[in-house]
């Protein structure tokens, strides 16, 4: 057996600067886990199928599972905890996944929210059909994703300051 | 009124902000780990394992195989036990097994201190097998000579069941008769909840304790004992949030190996998770079965005679077994009641991925069949679908004699009513005749049977407990189990409106905890509303009537001239505020000469069960050449009585609807002929369904409250998972006039079947 090997890296993990020591086998999933409790971070299937471990890493949004967690050194980190305000407040996305009904299980829940979070900082307004194509890289067995298509669109909206549709269709 | 309004769930802040704390993310990142060494033959007899090699890794602490597990076996199905041995679950598991029945059977579990030292010990492991001839399908399975993999099941026979009303031979003998005939065939598939099966155990007290992403506490807890042999008291089990089950988890999965496991090494915590691909292999899975379906019609469509044969394909161990199919077949003669029937059920053991129960319960196979097989029937004949079904259907009034289920409303009219106007069906319909070309559009339908809870067949039994607090709050405990569809938010909307009380003053306990919450059998057989809003009922109902009987000693009024009303005490008389709620608990608790916590528990036993139906009905564009289908818009209507919270039942209904797409159009697990293996494990290649692969789901209901319920309500947490299947298959028989016999139609089904068409 290879002897394991550590490196120190550093890193901003929602918005705070952090220093660990890392096994360099380890995924960003593992060490946002078992480090620094962020247990948003969903384990679904930790080969980046399902989407479930999604963080953003300096404004992208990646799978976390199939991110060394090495290469997060120098990089600033977001996950949903990160996404809450000081005294407990909602952001504008996940606000809107509670108001329409887009939350079940929850599992895939944070991944989404990132994602979209991820694509809404554009600022642009998105078709329904590139919404589809921005979102399939998470999978949901609860939802259908009727309702997160909801929740992100309202999202959209809101930001961009867009009367949103009546029909959701 | 607090029931009928569509109240964010309760969870949802949580689950946004990632508070929502699931087995994984509570377990101790210290925690020992186990992997499990599963077998690479299909069947095969274990003659050997050497653990030499796999013990000199660093880092393994022990290595336990299935020569030093207990002889012993159990039964794993989360059905309520039954006290009557006639009644109980096959019992044919160990926790390890020297007689491998499908190819990934657990033949060792190693437990080391990380992860990485686990999975290198069980590579290290040699394992020296007698491979024995295996069986994949069930037709073959139960031949003479075929493979056999249990010994007291000849044939690979679990059970048999059938129906007989009627003389189906002399009636068919009638002169003039039409007969439609079809093979009907459904995929194994899987359940796929995002959150894989995982589980951890310790012992503390001389106690074993288990925390598992379950479906059934109490359940798992008596199965965990039995499978170590242990009395059920000295097991504890823990449930926090589950991300997902779907049925999945409502069978004892890995944890009585883990709780094994614990108790091997000196009580030390044992995590035990699965991974995705041992999720696939390893947990269960949907009984494919196979429909022969012949009927006997006057050329008005008038069912004279009617033959069904239903062949379940239940994979290597019993689990929930003949259940899933005779439920199926039960159906058939309920839904379109016919003078003469034969119906017989086989479930017949394979070496394939354990079949169990999954969101419908052998409902969206029998659907797929019987839907299709209608459509074939009204293509024969030259009728409308839904025209036709209106005329066959069960009738107003209907009562199944085992069941007592009464059809006490119009539903399926009313249903179909709404769903064609929704989609336009009969403009629709006309339109699509008789088209050409390589794109084709198509418009179809497809009706549901479901009942709700599971009495008469097992036990319905719920206990529920409120506990007050002095500012007049309450807990509420259940072990009815949160896993996702919005149960302790419906929950605490009814034990609102029953004890009057502010929704915001219901706390309701989510973790269930076999040491503290009540007993109840959980979340399965879609009951939860219907099973446990009687219960909740009870408990509230007889709680207020304690509160008010102890707000006299404060308030000199008589408990009949008293209520509760939004966390008051009122007279009734003149609607005055004698004391508030918070008041009297509190006045209550610190009562110098008499006090007393005020709490409530009742245990509700279920003897009735309810219909619950609807439709479905979709447009699909085919494009001939590529062989490929396109849902162009789809609808569930469904009848679930009152709804406690339409914007949840509306969500339940996209995730079923969402689901029954995939077992249409895509998912299937598929086997290697020559080793039995599973090919695609995982969900690259198992094709589950994305954002791009829906259209827009619609969800409609018709509200016709249940008068056998305690709130108006009956099942919907699997039936929208029953009629998208057929009802796509009936809009590409529409479009192209190939009548599909099995799902998923998939475009290699598509081609070959446009290719014997002549399409291409």
């Amino acid at each position: 057996m290879t002897k394991k090997q550590y490196k120190m890296i550093t890193c901003k993990i929602n918005g705070k600067e952090r220093t660990a020591v890392v096994d360099v086998r380890a995924s960003l999933t593992d060490l946002l886990r078992n480090e620094y409790s962020l247990t948003s971070v969903k384990k679904g299937c930790e080969v980046g199928e399902c989407g479930a471990c999604a963080v953003i890493i300096d404004g992208e949004c990646f799978n976390s599972c199939i991110y060394l967690a090495i290469w997060a050194d120098g990089k600033e980190i977001t996950t949903v905890e990160g996404l809450v305000g000081p005294d407990g407040e909602l952001s504008d996305v996940q606000q809107a996944f509670v108001d329409e009904t887009a939350v079940q299980c929850g599992f895939c829940t944070p991944g989404f929210i990132l994602e979209a979070e991820t694509f809404l900082q554009k600022g642009k307004i998105y078709t329904d059909e590139e919404l589809r194509k921005l979102l399939s890289g998470h999978l949901c067995r609860c939802t259908g994703y009727e309702n997160i298509m909801r929740a992100v669109k309202k999202a959209m909206y809101v930001r961009n300051g867009v009367e949103a549709e009546q029909n959701n269709r | 009124m607090i029931i009928g309004k569509s109240i964010p769930r309760i969870d949802a802040y949580d689950k946004v902000t990632g508070r929502a704390k699931y087995t994984d993310d509570l377990c101790d990142k210290n925690a020992l780990v186990a992997k499990i060494k599963h077998a690479d033959a299909a069947h095969a007899v274990v003659k050997a394992v050497d653990v030499t090699e796999a013990q000199k890794i660093p880092g393994v602490v022990k290595i336990v195989t299935c020569f030093d597990v207990p002889r012993h076996t159990f039964p794993t199905a989360g059905h309520p036990w039954s006290t009557d041995p006639a009644h109980q679950d096959v019992a044919d598991r160990n926790l390890l097994t020297d007689h491998v029945r499908y190819y990934g059977d657990d033949v060792a579990a190693v437990i080391a201190e990380d992860e990485v030292a686990a999975s290198q010990a069980v590579r290290a492991i040699k394992v020296e097998y007698e491979e024995l001839p295996f069986v994949l399908d069930v037709q073959e399975a139960m031949k003479d000579g075929a493979p056999q993999l249990h010994e007291k099941f000849p044939n690979n026979i679990l059970s048999h069941t059938q129906i007989r009303k009627g003389n189906y031979e002399e009636a068919i003998k009638e002169p003039g008769l039409i007969k439609i005939e079809g093979w009907y065939d459904t995929p194994t598939v899987q359940h796929c909840h995002i959150e894989n099966a995982v589980c951890y155990a310790w012992e503390e007290g001389g106690r074993i304790h288990v925390t598992a992403s379950t479906q059934i506490p109490h359940i798992t807890r008596r199965i965990i004992a039995q499978a170590l042999g242990v009395d059920w008291g000295k097991v504890r089990l823990v449930k926090p949030f589950v991300g997902g089950g779907f049925g999945d988890k409502q069978d004892a999965l890995y944890e009585p190996l883990c709780a094994f496991l614990t108790t091997q090494v000196g009580g030390r915590l044992v995590k035990l998770e699965c991974s995705r691909e041992e999720t696939f292999i390893n947990c269960r899975v949907r009984h494919a079965i196979r429909y022969h379906l012949i009927s006997w019609v006057r050329s008005d469509g008038t069912l004279v005679a009617r033959k069904a044969d239903c062949y379940s394909n239940q994979g290597a161990y019993a689990s929930h077994g003949h259940g899933v199919c005779a439920k199926g077949m039960n159906s058939i003669p309920q839904m379109y009641p016919c003078p003469n029937m034969e119906c017989d059920s086989w479930t017949v053991f394979t070496n394939r991925q354990v079949a169990g129960a999954m969101r419908g319960y052998g409902m969206p196979q029998v659907t797929f069949a019987l839907e299709s097989h209608t459509d074939d029937i009204c293509r024969k004949l030259g009728l409308d679908p839904v025209a036709y079904r209106r005329r066959t259907v069960m009738p107003v009034g209907f009562v199944d004699e085992f069941s007592k289920n009464e059809l006490y409303s119009d539903t399926f009219n009313q249903v179909m009513d709404k769903g064609a106007e929704y989609i336009d069906f009969e403009r629709k319909r006309k339109e699509y005749e008789n088209q050409t070309g390589d794109i084709r559009r198509g418009i179809g339908m497809s009706l549901f049977w479901y009942n709700t809870a599971v009495w008469p067949i097992s036990l319905e039994s719920v206990s529920c407990r409120m506990v007050m607090n002095q500012d007049g709050s309450v807990q509420l405990q259940l072990a009815e189990t949160e896993i996702g569809q919005g149960a302790d938010t419906a929950f605490a909307q009814m034990t609102a409106e029953t004890l009057g009380i502010p929704f915001e003053k219901v706390h309701v306990v989510t973790s269930q905890d076999t040491d503290v919450t009540p007993f109840g059998t959980s979340a399965y057989a879609s009951r939860q509303t219907y099973a446990a809003g009687m219960a909740i009922r009870d408990c509230a109902e007889a709680f207020k009537k304690h509160i008010l009987e102890v707000a006299y000693t404060y308030t000199r009024m008589q408990p009949y001239l008293m209520d509760i009303v939004d966390g008051n005490i009122i007279r009734t008389t003149d609607g005055r505020v004698l004391m508030t709620l918070a008041e009297l608990a509190a006045t209550k608790l610190y009562d110098l000469q008499n006090s007393e916590h005020l709490t409530m528990q009742k245990t509700t036993q279920l003897k009735s069960n309810a219909y619950s139906f609807g439709c479905c009905f979709a447009e699909v564009e085919v494009d001939i050449p590529m062989c490929s289908v396109k849902v162009l818009d789809i609808i569930n209507v469904h009848d679930a009585g009152t709804l406690i919270n339409p914007a949840l039942a509306e969500a339940q209904v996209h995730g079923g609807m969402s689901m029954a797409i995939g077992y249409a159009l895509s998912e299937k697990m598929l086997y290697d002929e020559k080793t039995g293996r599973l090919l695609n494990g995982n969900l690259l290649d198992y094709k589950l369904s994305t954002t791009m692969d829906h259209p827009h789901l619609e969800a409609q209901f018709v509200e016709n409250p249940e008068p056998t319920s305690a709130y108006g309500t009956k099942s919907l947490g699997e039936p929208p998972a029953l009629p998208a299947a057929p009802a796509i298959r009936n809009a590409i028989l529409q479009a192209t006039g190939v009548a599909f016999d099995e799902v998923p139609m998939r475009p290699h089904l598509l081609y070959r079947k446009f290719a014997e068409a002549g399409l291409l």
